[in-house]
């Protein structure tokens, strides 16, 4: 193993620059002439449009330019596109309405572009664009997830009757209600699934710079996948050459999948720095995040396990509305479908389900992929639902778990939902955290919590996820318009030191560091000698970008590839070198050597000889050592684990504490521990965050945004964490050249279900059945208070 | 934030000179509500006038049965001062308990009873001790003090200089932050002392406000269980996304009780 290869807890290459404040974010990037533009938002959650005037916003100090849709349609630029397209259950294409980059005639959420205004500093633009005056007609709006089919709610679009997007079916619904016809017993779940505002760190900033000598456009953006952001702009919004665009995503403060999509500002600022001949900045303050940003989850579900009398899982029926918003954000489709329904089978052999899911627009910011995406919704629903099903038989909830495991001896498992699950070892994981939680000991700390006036529960998550997303070939038959491979370039240099390119984007997860690490491990070369880039179109080959745990896992593999190729070409030249049969060549820990002797050529000397080549396999072999690589994955990777959660619930004032936490996840191979673990506790943080504090809320009749602030949005602070114990029990993926699966998202995807199955034991005692997330003190006070017993004090 | 003129004024008087020769002038101590709020374009002064730098205005301490605090001293001196925390330390702790250390090294005693947000926790202290708010023109007694919704008995141009409090024999804060923001949804001070017993509510109303009947009780009987069953009505009190009106009603009893079992000790 290379020093710092390979399962090293290397500490971050990254943070130095990040600590100090040498970071270059989209808003530290400042250009020559550089302009600012203040984006004008729609107060009301729907409304016509019925006149703009700008002058007097356009004679304002230091305006230069105010935009508005008529401009936006007289250059005929395209909409906003969507990169997902679900056909539903009777073979019919989602409604897909135009996403405008600044609306014209109606305006359909709070936050809706309007317009634009453009001024040499930002106050000027902001001040100016309060002199715009706008003739409004408020209309009445939908905001409900529950509510948005209902007769009486107002449609957000005419195309779209009763707000659905599509209805779309998964599964052999005849034989699931075959199967519940002969069901000992039923288990039934009526949740929501809270809708959530990601708050990266960093808001969202993006610096277009026309060069019209060059006829080439920059966009430096906060983006995850740089590339993504060039194809769509270039060829659906702007429609201008590819090739003519540079899209620069350097160092971004978080993205937690908001920073994926392609969103109106970066085409506004690219295009208006044309216009006007001058490079525009737009940064986003908190507010604007906050209404412009796409949210996360937001699902009404019911959903139903048939189980025979022993407490096997015979079949599963799950009915599920998802918020799409007022648009179809950049992979909002796919998240409620085909990275929702295809995890319902969880680690478990139900045989039947059968899932159908409405997407229905309303007037809300657009929803879209949210750390974990579509799997946090999936196990909510199946580990909730599995906690009534160990209710109804009497089971307890570890042993209904056990009873119904995919056993280990079963991989690859085909679930009845499509994916074909590699490795895993869920009765493994489930002891751990059992014993690391000390779960038989629990009820010795409930009596002593109750001696204190406290209730206490525990609760479980054994969760699935698919992730290193993904194969092309699957995806684009479920309508992705993108397929999901990584690329990587490995340019050894003449000294031998490394340069690696990546089409992954590392916005905290600390690639610089783990991919550093793979590279020294494989070419043998100190982690010193090599640098990772990424973020940059012009510097890097077309990649996917980073979101679904998949960076290591495609983007790793594509980096194996092509470090193979290197390895490959320089056997040839050590071949040459040392004048022996290239079978004969070994590579290991940085060495060429000739198998059996002492001849020998270290990694350095072939990459001197490849540049230099004078004494050079010239007539068979080119110059240089460089290699390129795309890795398409074969399958999905399936990370699981174990989440066990204890809560200590106040029935004075129905504050619930996450007082232990453990957390077993097989997340495949380690190639960093800490940052593994970095990665799992940030995850649980956004998961307990889910669970008991955070919950988006629009006021139901007019549609604003009420949690639009942190003073009213509960952000989940180090305060309301314990310390959490954390450690992996690893299975290896099969099918890609690293074993390794992802860790990104696993902590906010357990996480909820076990929090909120430790609430509800925590109260069963009283009878209470139900609590919705986020679980407040004061909605647990109102169950406690209308509870039909109240516990002994 | 909208332009606005920037001085720094080295005296009371100078401070007040000039908030009253400007169009719209405005005091800027810790800048903690004000800021935010020019930033958020909800408010256009014309002039601002920073009197952080005023020397008669800072400062902490006890004499004679009494804790004086300088308006302008940030909550994080008061609590860490270790002559609050010998007089009074229920009052360290509900500085202590101010939004986070950012905010309590830069926010200010007399920015926040000044302001009087419903869910501000000075005012509780203020109330609950039964303090006398000094300006640069008369002093105020607390109960005179808190009048409405961010409503004070301060005139236009009025400049809170210190507050004095009545050391009392026992008193605690017990505060049910909200759970975004960290105001207090609801706060309860109580004391005993020279004057009595003193129950003061912040967060739960337009602005603090005293429970009667609860120091009625505890009068009587010192004891957590003597305000176990003492309600406050809920009709009139804050509502919002994180707390109704009767769940704040329903807090102030349970805050009261927990207030009360930590002044016994």
């Amino acid at each position: 193993m290379a020093a710092n290869g390979i399962g090293v807890s290397v500490r971050r290459i990254e943070d130095y620059r990040f600590l100090t404040g040498r970071g270059t974010y989209t808003d530290d990037l400042n250009r020559p002439g550089q302009v600012h533009a203040f984006i004008l938002r729609s107060p009301h959650a729907r409304a016509k449009i019925k006149s703009i005037k700008t002058d007097k916003a356009r004679r304002a100090d230091g305006v230069i330019a105010v935009f508005t849709g008529a401009d936006i349609e007289a250059d005929q630029l395209g909409g906003l596109p969507c990169g997902w397209m679900v056909t539903d259950r009777h073979g019919k294409p989602m409604v897909e309405p135009a996403h405008p980059v600044i609306v014209k005639d109606e305006a359909r959420h709070v936050g809706d572009q309007v317009a634009v205004v453009i001024a040499e500093t930002r106050s000027q633009a902001r001040d100016a664009a309060e002199l715009i005056t706008i003739d409004y007609q408020a209309l009445p709006a939908i905001v409900s997830t529950g509510e948005a089919m209902s007769k009486s709610a107002p449609l957000v679009w005419d195309q779209a009757p009763q707000n659905l997007c599509y209805d779309w079916a998964l599964g052999d619904q005849a034989a699931a209600d075959a199967a519940f016809a002969k069901a000992a017993k039923v288990a039934k779940l009526d949740i929501v699934n809270n809708r959530l505002i990601p708050n990266a760190m960093e808001p969202r900033a993006a610096v277009g710079d026309y060069d019209a000598a060059k006829g080439h456009y920059t966009l430096h953006t906060t983006s995850q996948n740089p590339h993504v952001i060039r194809l769509l702009m270039s060829a659906y919004v702007l429609k201008v050459p590819e090739h003519k665009v540079r899209v620069n995503a350097p160092d971004v403060g978080g993205g937690f999948g908001s920073k994926i999509y392609h969103y109106a500002e970066e085409a506004i600022v690219t295009w208006a720095s044309k216009k006007i001949g001058r490079p525009v900045k737009w940064t986003a303050d908190r507010s604007e995040s906050f209404m412009s940003d796409a949210h996360g989850r937001d699902h009404v579900t019911h959903a139903e396990l048939a189980l025979d009398q022993n407490g096997t899982f015979l079949a599963m029926k799950v009915s599920t509305t998802a918020n799409m918003g007022a648009y179809l954000s950049t992979f909002a489709p796919c998240i409620p479908t085909y990275l929702y329904a295809l995890l319902l089978a969880g680690v478990y052999t139900t045989p039947t389900i059968f899932c159908e899911v409405r997407a229905v627009f309303t007037n809300t910011v657009p929803v879209d992929a949210y750390r974990g995406a579509g799997r946090p919704e999936a196990t909510f629903v199946v580990e909730r639902l599995v906690d009534e099903a160990a209710k109804v038989t009497g089971l307890d909830p570890a042993e209904i778990r056990r009873r119904n495991f995919i056993p280990r001896n079963a991989f690859p498992y085909q679930t009845p939902v499509v994916v074909q699950y590699d490795s895993g070892d869920y009765q493994s994981t489930l002891d751990l955290a059992l014993k690391g939680g000390d779960y038989a000991g629990f009820e010795t700390r409930r009596a002593e919590s109750a001696k204190r006036g406290k209730l206490r529960g525990i609760g479980l998550a054994t969760y699935i996820e698919a992730c290193g997303i993904a194969p092309s070939a699957v995806v684009g038959s479920v309508g992705a318009r993108a397929g999901l491979y990584e690329s990587a370039v490995i340019r050894v240099h003449p000294t031998g030191s490394v340069t690696v390119l990546t089409g992954s984007h590392s916005h905290g997860q600390g690639h610089e560091t783990t991919f550093a690490q793979l590279v020294a491990e494989r070419l043998g070369v100190d982690i010193a000698n090599i640098e990772i880039v990424h973020g940059d179109t012009d510097k890097i080959p077309f990649g996917m970008g980073t979101y679904g745990s998949r960076s290591l896992a495609v983007g790793g593999s594509a980096m194996v590839k092509a470090m193979d190729k290197i390895i490959a070409k320089g056997k040839k030249i050590a071949a040459h070198l040392l004048e022996a049969a290239e079978a004969d060549i070994e590579f290991k820990d940085g060495t060429f050597s000739v198998a059996g002797t002492d001849k020998k050529k270290a990694l350095a000397e072939i990459s001197g000889a490849a540049y230099v080549p004078h004494h050079y396999p010239i007539n068979e072999l080119e110059p240089g050592l460089e290699e390129q690589a795309f890795y398409d994955p074969a399958n999905f990777t399936f990370p699981g684990g174990c989440h066990v959660c204890e809560v200590e619930i106040d029935q004075d004032t129905g504050t619930v504490n996450v007082v232990k936490f453990t957390a077993v996840d097989d997340v495949g191979r380690v190639i960093n521990p800490m940052i593994v673990e970095g990665q799992v506790q940030g995850g649980l943080a956004q998961g307990i965050g889910q669970a008991l504090l955070e919950g988006c809320v629009y006021d139901q009749k007019s549609g604003q945004l009420v949690t639009g602030s942190y003073m009213d949005y509960t952000m989940p602070r180090a305060d309301n964490l314990p310390s959490f114990t954390v450690s992996t029990h690893n299975t290896l993926c099969t099918h890609n050249p690293l074993g390794v699966k992802g860790v990104g998202e696993v902590g906010a995807i357990g996480s909820p279900a076990a929090v909120m199955n430790a609430v509800h034991n925590a109260l069963a005692p009283l009878g209470i059945t139900r609590i919705d997330m986020p679980a407040t003190a004061e909605r647990v006070w109102k169950a406690i208070n209308g509870a039909p017993r109240r516990a002994a004090e | 934030m909208y332009e606005f003129n920037y001085h720094r004024a080295k005296s009371v008087d100078e401070a007040v000179k000039t908030v009253k020769g400007a169009s719209e002038g405005k005091f800027l101590a810790g800048g903690h509500t004000l800021i935010p709020t020019l930033k958020q374009r909800l408010a256009r002064p014309s002039d601002l006038v920073d009197i952080s730098a005023i020397r008669e205005l800072q400062g902490i301490s006890v004499a004679g049965g009494t804790v004086t605090i300088g308006a302008c001293t940030r909550h994080g001196d008061v609590a860490n001062s270790k002559d609050v925390q010998m007089a009074i330390p229920a009052l360290a702790h509900l500085a202590d308990t101010i939004g986070d250390p950012q905010v309590r090294n830069r926010g200010t005693i007399g920015g926040s009873i000044a302001n009087s947000d419903p869910g501000a926790d000075y005012p509780a202290a203020i109330l609950g001790l039964g303090a006398t708010i000094h300006t640069n023109k008369r002093t105020i007694e607390a109960d005179k003090y808190f009048k409405g919704l961010f409503e004070t008995a301060l005139e236009d141009g009025e400049l809170i200089t210190k507050v004095t409090f009545p050391i009392a024999d026992k008193a605690a804060y017990e505060k049910f932050a909200q759970p975004a923001s960290r105001f207090a949804l609801v706060g309860v001070f109580v004391s005993q002392g020279k004057a009595g017993v003193r129950v003061a509510v912040t967060g739960a109303g337009v602005c603090a406000f005293r429970v009667a009947e609860m120091e009625k009780a505890l009068g009587a009987k010192f004891a957590p269980e003597s305000v176990a069953n003492i309600k406050v009505p809920s009709k009139g009190l804050n509502a919002d996304i994180h707390g109704s009106a009767e769940y704040r009603a329903h807090l102030v009893t349970v805050m009261a009780k927990r207030a009360v079992a930590k002044a016994n000790g």
